[in-house]
């Protein structure tokens, strides 16, 4: 059975999906060099002095550059904690507004036929098309009314705002390819339109819920200007404002910058790190698949 | 009015059950996102907008002029000049998404959908940019492409490119291009993640077909896969469209600050309102021009999503069928 | 430090209890985020200790977010009740829609003369809406031992600067002149104003933009850009590309010789550069010329027309117009400097040099500020792009004056054709 023309077509054939699964490495390690890179550099030079980020940026840390001094000024002079515990609790918040009232939008526009459903539903994404920045004074007057300015509540309910647009956009999209024979089964089963919505629709949106998560979620994190706006005061402050009035008032010393921006970024890391698992086992679950 | 899409095929009782249940759940699934959308969205924008059609008197009060405005921002030779140059940079800026960053991400979620050895870790690591403020992307950008740092000469050198340096952000022929590819950097991990879950939903079944059939890993991609992510595409390309005309803005006015520079080449509509209605320096911020300048923003990606819906996705859904 | 902040506190406490009234909390906003840790530290301990009922927060936003940040709280009603002051126009809006209160008759005015006032004034200079606080001066400022190895003298003429800048480029061991273009600013600041009231002689040319009896398209407005176009053969390689911070870190790290400056960099300065630094003013044409300098009221405060505290607010700005604060200010910030005619000791040397050239120089203000910038296009912010145009070899220095010229004439009644 094993002629020599076999053999070799085979080993040619074993080649070639190593060489195959070789450039696929190739392609991903490339690339994720480059996205990487940056972020290491300076991770790196946030350790070293101000001559040593000046003179050697590309060599790591030694006995003659190394230095802690940026991460003393960091901690000696912002509260980085409060503000990372403030976005935090934004951006959580916010996402898990956007996504359940989102997706009970959603739910109703692709689920019922009523008068005026493909109306409210360019409505819901008109808000795509403008930027809500161009709405600062009457949202802040708005606050003002409601007794919420330097709340987090205010910034949650503008990020909530904003990001519902996209949700329920992405939503309805994925919703109408729902089977309707499985919500039907449950309705024969007597079950109640919100227990149809609860317990049969949203698990199987999963994944797409988790890919709207990561989405709205890096608008909110990287706001500045809602913050700057609504909710300035010491104990609101959230990270990215925290990092940029640091880099303000310490332009030059560049060490200290340069520690606060891996201190921003290191909670970002370990947060999605956490999240990723749950991302992609949401994505791989299948739910959609068949 | 109130009834399932699926009637004509729903058993008598249901029907009738449903008729009892009555339409209160609509609403409670609507109301709550109408509503907190409706207050802390759309009534903000509309009363901005509304300030379009007005022109400010020194007192602080405001006269109706109808389209006054948009006849200046259009007619008026310095602010047609702002405004074109703006919306164009705004097109090359696209551009440069449509032709880098989707197809990069198109690549990578084609090869991680592969499942490679710790294709978890790269998917990971290659989605790291996108988490990042565009204030600390920003500032690592400006820091390896300075010119006094040396970080990008230096790389080049190492593989013999160091002539190729040039500062790139600080040339009007390259500006543009340059910060571009930094939002692809920064950005494109978006695409990916969700052409990567389209391609992993994707049932065996069709796939293992399409083996049997003798179709290469190739032409399964381009034949098979690739039609059915069709949808997923059309999105990412509506969202790049979209974004490139408000989330440019940050990015851009970190690292190129307010007026675009060098000589207005980076300005896009997004820096261009941004001055206009909040000022900048000595220019005094203008509420009524800025609210024209957005209400063509606007427009504009009106116009876009109009012919996705119309055209595009109707294309697609029949693809899909 | 601490120990002052408790003290302090303490006394407050310790006269609160006694007087039995309610503390008021007064927040400043600012755009001098740098400035967080001096007032913090000096100015507001000084006033609380005098004033233990009144307490003051300083809650700076970054300069480029400052505007569009207070114009939408004041809209809003959430603004600090204390307002420093961007110079003229900025703050003339302000007054006029009616977010800045009149202080006109506030006791320590008297303290400054006209010229300084004239910034926070309405044009015919019969109300006041801001107390100034500080000018900065333009000039040059250098790294005093390498122009000691090179053998090199402050520069008096043109000529003679452009000798020195060449004699470090033919050495080679610095960058002659520290300063880019990417952020645009720095070519109109420390440039086109820095160098140019010599030639248009300060407020002579000035005042005629204003008047209409002197173009941007003159000579002696377009010679300063020709000038400035030579300047860019002594920047360092990818000036292009070099920002503000770029720029500042060269010069401190000791590898550029020159930074064409303002004198509000004195303080970081004095942090950041381990060499002995000098200042020279702004070389003028030929020997023996008067010279003109750039002293630019820059920054003043005001107090928010809605604030709650309008009492304890007006104490503090009357604290603020007094002679103690000046000294205090001038010394606490050395490069900004008081406008005040109190006379008091300047402590820092560079500082000291930079307040001499009053003495020897006419003063002028930035030639766009006053009402040049108050129409679309925005002279101040053409300025910026030209400025970095002309310098990047883009644009002719005649092309840069058109360009002005044709802006302002418009919009502006007095310059129209």
């Amino acid at each position: 059975m094993n002629t020599p023309v076999r053999t070799a077509r085979a080993r040619t054939s074993r080649l070639r999906r190593i060489s195959g699964t070789a450039s696929v490495h190739a392609v991903l390690l490339g690339y994720t060099l480059i996205a990487v890179f940056p972020v290491f550099l300076v991770m790196m030079n946030s350790f070293k002095d101000r001559r040593g980020i000046f003179g050697e940026p590309l060599s790591l840390p030694h006995a003659g550059t190394f230095s802690l001094e940026g991460y003393a000024t960091v901690l000696s002079e912002g509260s980085f904690a409060t503000y990372f515990g403030n976005s935090l609790i934004v951006t959580v918040a916010s996402l898990f507004l956007i996504l359940f009232l989102g997706a009970a939008a959603a739910h109703a526009l692709a689920e019922y036929r009523f008068r005026f459903n493909a109306l409210l539903k360019i409505y819901m994404i008109v808000g795509i098309m403008v930027p809500i920045r161009l709405g600062t004074v009457a949202i802040l007057k708005l606050m003002v009314d409601l007794n919420l300015v330097n709340t987090l509540l205010a910034l949650i309910l503008v990020y909530t705002a904003q990001g519902l647009p996209v949700a329920v956009f992405i939503l309805t999209e994925f919703m109408r390819t729902l089977s309707r024979d499985i919500k039907d089964c449950a309705r024969i089963d007597g079950l109640s339109e919100y227990r149809i919505f609860l317990e049969v629709v949203l698990p199987l949106i999963r994944p797409v819920l988790a890919t709207v998560a990561v989405f709205s979620m890096i608008p909110i994190w990287n706001d500045l200007w809602f913050p700057l706006i609504l909710a300035s005061s010491d104990a609101t402050k959230t990270v990215t404002l925290g990092v940029q009035q640091f880099i303000g008032q310490f332009t030059v010393n560049w060490g200290a910058v340069l520690a606060a921006l891996s201190i921003a970024i290191l909670p970002v890391l370990g947060l999605y790190a956490l999240f990723s698992r749950q991302l992609i086992a949401g994505i791989t679950s299948g739910a959609v698949k068949g | 009015m109130t009834q399932t899409a699926t009637d004509s095929a729903a058993p008598a009782a249901l029907r009738r059950r449903r008729k009892r249940a009555g339409r209160l759940h609509i609403v409670v699934f609507l109301a709550p996102a109408v509503l907190i959308y409706t207050i802390f969205s759309v009534y903000p924008l509309a009363e901005s907008l509304r300030l379009s059609l007005y022109d400010g008197l020194e007192d602080g009060s405001a006269v109706w002029i109808g389209l006054g405005n948009y006849a200046t921002l259009l007619f008026d030779p310095d602010w047609a000049r702002q405004f074109w140059n703006a919306f164009s940079n705004n097109l090359v800026l696209f551009f440069v998404h449509m032709v880098v960053q989707n197809p990069l991400g198109l690549l990578l979620a084609a090869l991680l959908s592969l499942a490679p050895r710790f294709g978890g870790a790269y998917r990971t690591l290659i989605f790291v940019p996108t988490l990042l403020s565009v204030v600390i992307v920003g500032f690592i950008w400006e820091l390896i492409l300075s010119p006094l740092w040396g970080v990008a000469e230096t790389l080049l050198g190492a593989v013999g490119l160091a002539g190729l340096y040039q500062p790139w952000l600080g040339l009007e022929s390259s500006a543009l291009v340059t910060v571009s590819l930094i939002s692809v950097w920064q950005y494109v991990g978006i695409p990916m993640m969700l052409i990567y879950a389209a391609l992993i939903a994707i049932p065996d079944e069709l796939i293992d077909a399409a083996r049997v059939d003798g179709l290469s890993g190739f032409a399964i991609f381009w034949k098979v896969k690739l039609p059915l992510i069709l949808p997923t595409l059309g999105i990412v390309a509506i969202l790049t469209y979209i974004g490139n005309f408000t989330a440019s803005f940050d990015l851009i006015y970190s690292i190129q600050g307010a007026l675009g520079a060098p000589n207005f080449s980076t300005d896009v509509m997004g820096t261009l309102l941004f001055r206009t209605f909040f000022g900048q320096q000595l220019q005094l911020g203008d509420v009524h021009m800025g609210a024209t300048v957005a209400s063509m923003l606007f427009f504009i990606i009106l116009v876009g999503v109009t012919i996705y819906l119309a055209l595009v996705q109707r294309r697609l859904q029949r693809y899909e069928m | 430090m601490k120990r002052l902040l408790m003290t302090t506190a303490a006394y407050a406490a310790l006269s609160l209890a006694a007087a039995g009234a309610v503390a008021q909390t007064l927040t400043i906003e600012s755009w001098r985020s740098e400035d967080q840790a001096i007032w913090d530290e000096v100015l507001l301990p000084a006033f609380e200790a005098k004033h233990p009922d009144i307490n003051v927060e300083f809650k700076p936003t970054a300069p480029t977010e400052y505007n569009a940040a207070l114009n939408a709280r004041l809209d809003g009603g959430t603004a600090g009740d204390l307002i420093v002051c961007r110079p003229f126009d900025g703050s003339l809006v302000l007054y006029q829609k009616g977010h800045l209160a009149e202080i006109t008759d506030l006791a320590g005015l008297e303290n400054f003369p006209s010229v300084a006032k004239a910034a926070w004034s309405t044009d015919d200079g019969a109300e006041t809406f801001c107390v100034p606080m500080a000018s900065v001066i333009h000039g040059f400022i250098y790294n005093r031992e390498a122009f000691e190895e090179l053998g090199l003298k402050e520069p008096q003429t043109v000529e003679e600067f452009f000798a020195v800048l060449d004699a470090i480029k033919e050495d080679g061991s610095y960058t002659p002149l520290a300063m880019g273009t990417a952020d645009q600013w720095e070519s109109a600041t420390m440039g086109y104003t820095n160098i140019g009231p010599n030639y248009w002689k300060g407020e002579e040319g000035r005042l005629g933009l204003i008047e209409g009896t002197a173009k941007f398209t003159d000579p002696e407005f377009v010679k300063p850009l020709e000038v400035l176009a030579r300047w860019s053969d002594y920047m360092g390689r990818g000036y292009q590309a070099q920002s503000y911070s770029d720029s500042q870190n060269l010069f401190t790290l000791g590898r550029a010789a020159i930074y064409p400056a303002g004198s509000w960099e004195i303080t970081g300065f004095n942090k950041q550069a381990f060499f002995e630094m000098g200042a020279f003013p702004p070389p003028v044409e030929a020997a023996g010329d008067t010279c003109y300098i750039s002293d630019h009221t820059d920054i003043g405060i005001g107090m928010n027309a809605a604030t709650e505290h309008p009492e304890a607010a007006r104490t503090f700005l009357e604290w603020v117009a007094s002679p103690e604060f000046a000294e205090l200010y001038t010394n606490a910030l050395p490069g900004f400097f008081s406008l005040s005619n109190a006379t008091f000791e300047v402590k820092d040397p560079l500082a000291r040099e930079f307040l001499s050239w009053r003495e020897q120089c006419e003063s002028t203000i930035r030639v766009a500020h006053q009402i040049l910038s108050r129409g679309e296009p925005n002279t101040w912010n053409n300025l910026w792009t030209v400025g970095a145009n002309v310098i990047n070899g883009v644009m002719t220095p005649e092309e840069a004056a058109r360009t002005l010229q044709d802006g302002l004439a418009k919009w502006y009644a007095p310059q129209k054709d």
